[in-house]
């Protein structure tokens, strides 16, 4: 029996095309996922993100448990709302799973985690804290609901369908978060544009939906999901990277904190596997469609592709590929598909992001 | 619109149309596109190949997916459509007007054994139960 968001039923109504994804039944795309690709970098849609898991860590000692659980370094959050993109690693430097915190105030922490991931991880708080002698509490929240609203005009939408929220969240930088009223909204998403990501109690999800649905604000599956937040240069749990890849090798670095004296579960046993590998980006110059798991071949070694897909930005295929240390961006690499060896240029993502092609 | 009743269909979601020159049009399904999505790639048998029933002998990229055509017949491939190569959303927009290739068939006879409309449409409804 798959698991179903509060807003299953108003997907069906809509015609979505459903699909089992980690075991949700989830909307693949309302009719073309090009278009509703297109929609969200053009205007603004909205996604069904509930099956994503809210987790909220309250109490006292909170900052020292996520310094020590967070491969990421929290004591970049200082003011209230502020978010980070960490990942959270096992103790041989393998990624339990990429996660969101919030800092709201020193007693409350906001996590949200991949839906897959999502008992795995709470397990995995769980123990840490009480190996630790923090005095705090991890609540998994599945009384909320959360929807992703992206796009330019995105906040623009939110504002119209919660009267009074423009004041709260006019001023949030990227990456940051506030409270207003029921709802809980954070400048973040998966698309690499602008909007919001809003949470509010489950049984309030599909009007909201439909607010925002009369507004103009159209609905977007799974499959647009992807394309978005590919070409936008974000990875994805389970394909880019998961517990058996080195996070620095999977373009991560950037999320990993190995130069304050701060310790945490991973650090040392990446300190100790130096990456041989680094993760780029390709566009196929021939005609044909990337996918994961092509083999790559490059003058330095053999490489692999791990996400790929069609860019409706690019009208070209693209992907991330793990490449031998020596490649560089700009060479030609040739990607073996179906028997064939077809050229594709090294390139550093983000592909497109706010509507315009980065490469 | 879904499921023509001139044409004859595989239960790997072609169809077929036996034109009056004696060769066969073959293409992919409405319901088939409909499963895949939106089209952006699509990679044809070289005219002359002769090919065996059931044979893998091209392929449909969707966004989502790479999926293999199969040769509803045994016989050899006489046209490819460049047209629904160049613009793959064709099939999408007419799936039985944005026909693949065409071939000659080696015994004209096996028209016959294909599925006809209401055999592929209990196909498809099966399929969705």
């Amino acid at each position: 029996m798959l698991k179903q968001t509060p807003l299953n039923s108003v997907h069906r109504a809509t015609g979505a095309r459903m699909v089992d994804f980690g075991g949700w039944d989830m909307p693949v795309n309302y009719g073309s996922q090009i278009e509703e690709h297109h929609q969200v970098r053009r205007d603004a849609g909205m996604f069904d993100v509930c099956h994503m898991l809210v987790v909220d860590v309250t109490g006292a000692g909170i900052r020292d448990f996520l310094r020590h659980l967070l491969a990421n370094n929290i004591d970049k959050l200082q003011t209230p709302g502020k978010a980070l993109y960490s990942c959270m690693l096992n103790p041989a430097g393998g990624v339990i799973d990429d996660l969101i915190v919030y800092f709201m105030r020193e007693d409350w922490f906001r996590i949200v985690v991949n839906a897959g991931t999502a008992e795995k991880d709470v397990a995995w708080m769980e123990r840490q804290r009480a190996a630790a002698t923090a005095q705090l509490c991890i609540q998994p929240r599945r009384d909320l609901a959360m929807i992703a609203v992206q796009g330019p005009n995105a906040r623009e939408k939110v504002w119209q369908a919660i009267p009074g929220s423009r004041a709260a969240t006019e001023s949030l930088k990227p990456f940051q978060a506030a409270e207003f009223a029921q709802y809980f909204i954070g400048r973040t998403g998966y698309t690499g544009e602008d909007g919001f990501e809003v949470m509010l109690p489950a049984p309030e999800a599909a009007d909201f939906w439909n607010k925002l649905n009369g507004l103009g604000v159209a609905p977007i599956g799974l499959g647009a999901r992807d394309t978005l937040r590919l070409e936008a240069g974000m990875n994805l749990y389970g394909q880019d990277m998961g517990e058996d890849v080195n996070p620095l090798e999977a373009g991560l670095a950037w999320t990993i904190d190995l130069k304050s004296p701060r310790d945490f579960i991973g650090k040392a046993a990446l300190q100790a596997k130096p990456a041989k590998m680094q993760m780029l980006g390709l566009v196929l110059l021939d005609k044909g469609v990337l996918r994961g798991h092509q083999k790559v071949a490059t003058p330095h070694g053999a490489g692999e592709i791990t996400s790929g897909s069609f860019s409706p930005t690019l009208n070209q295929s693209i992907a991330f590929a793990h490449l031998p240390l020596a490649v560089a961006v700009g060479d030609t690499v040739q990607v073996e598909i179906r028997d064939k060896l077809l050229n594709a240029k090294v390139v550093r993502p983000p592909f497109a992001r706010n509507g315009q092609a980065m490469v | 619109m879904s499921i023509p009743s001139d044409l004859k269909y595989t239960k790997s979601h072609e169809w077929a149309r036996l034109e009056a020159d004696g060769t066969v049009t073959v293409g992919i399904t409405h319901h088939a596109q409909e499963l895949l999505g939106d089209m952006v790639y699509v990679e044809n048998p070289a005219v002359g190949r002769q090919l065996a029933a059931g044979e893998e002998c091209a392929v449909v990229e969707s966004v989502k997916a790479a999926s293999d055509v199969y040769a509803p017949l045994a016989g050899e491939v006489v046209a490819a459509n460049e047209a629904v190569a160049d613009s793959p959303e064709a099939i999408n927009q007419d799936a039985y007007a944005a026909w693949m290739f065409k071939l000659k068939p080696a015994n004209p006879a096996d028209v016959a054994s294909l599925l006809d409309a209401a055999a592929y449409g209990a196909l498809v409804e099966s399929e969705a139960h």
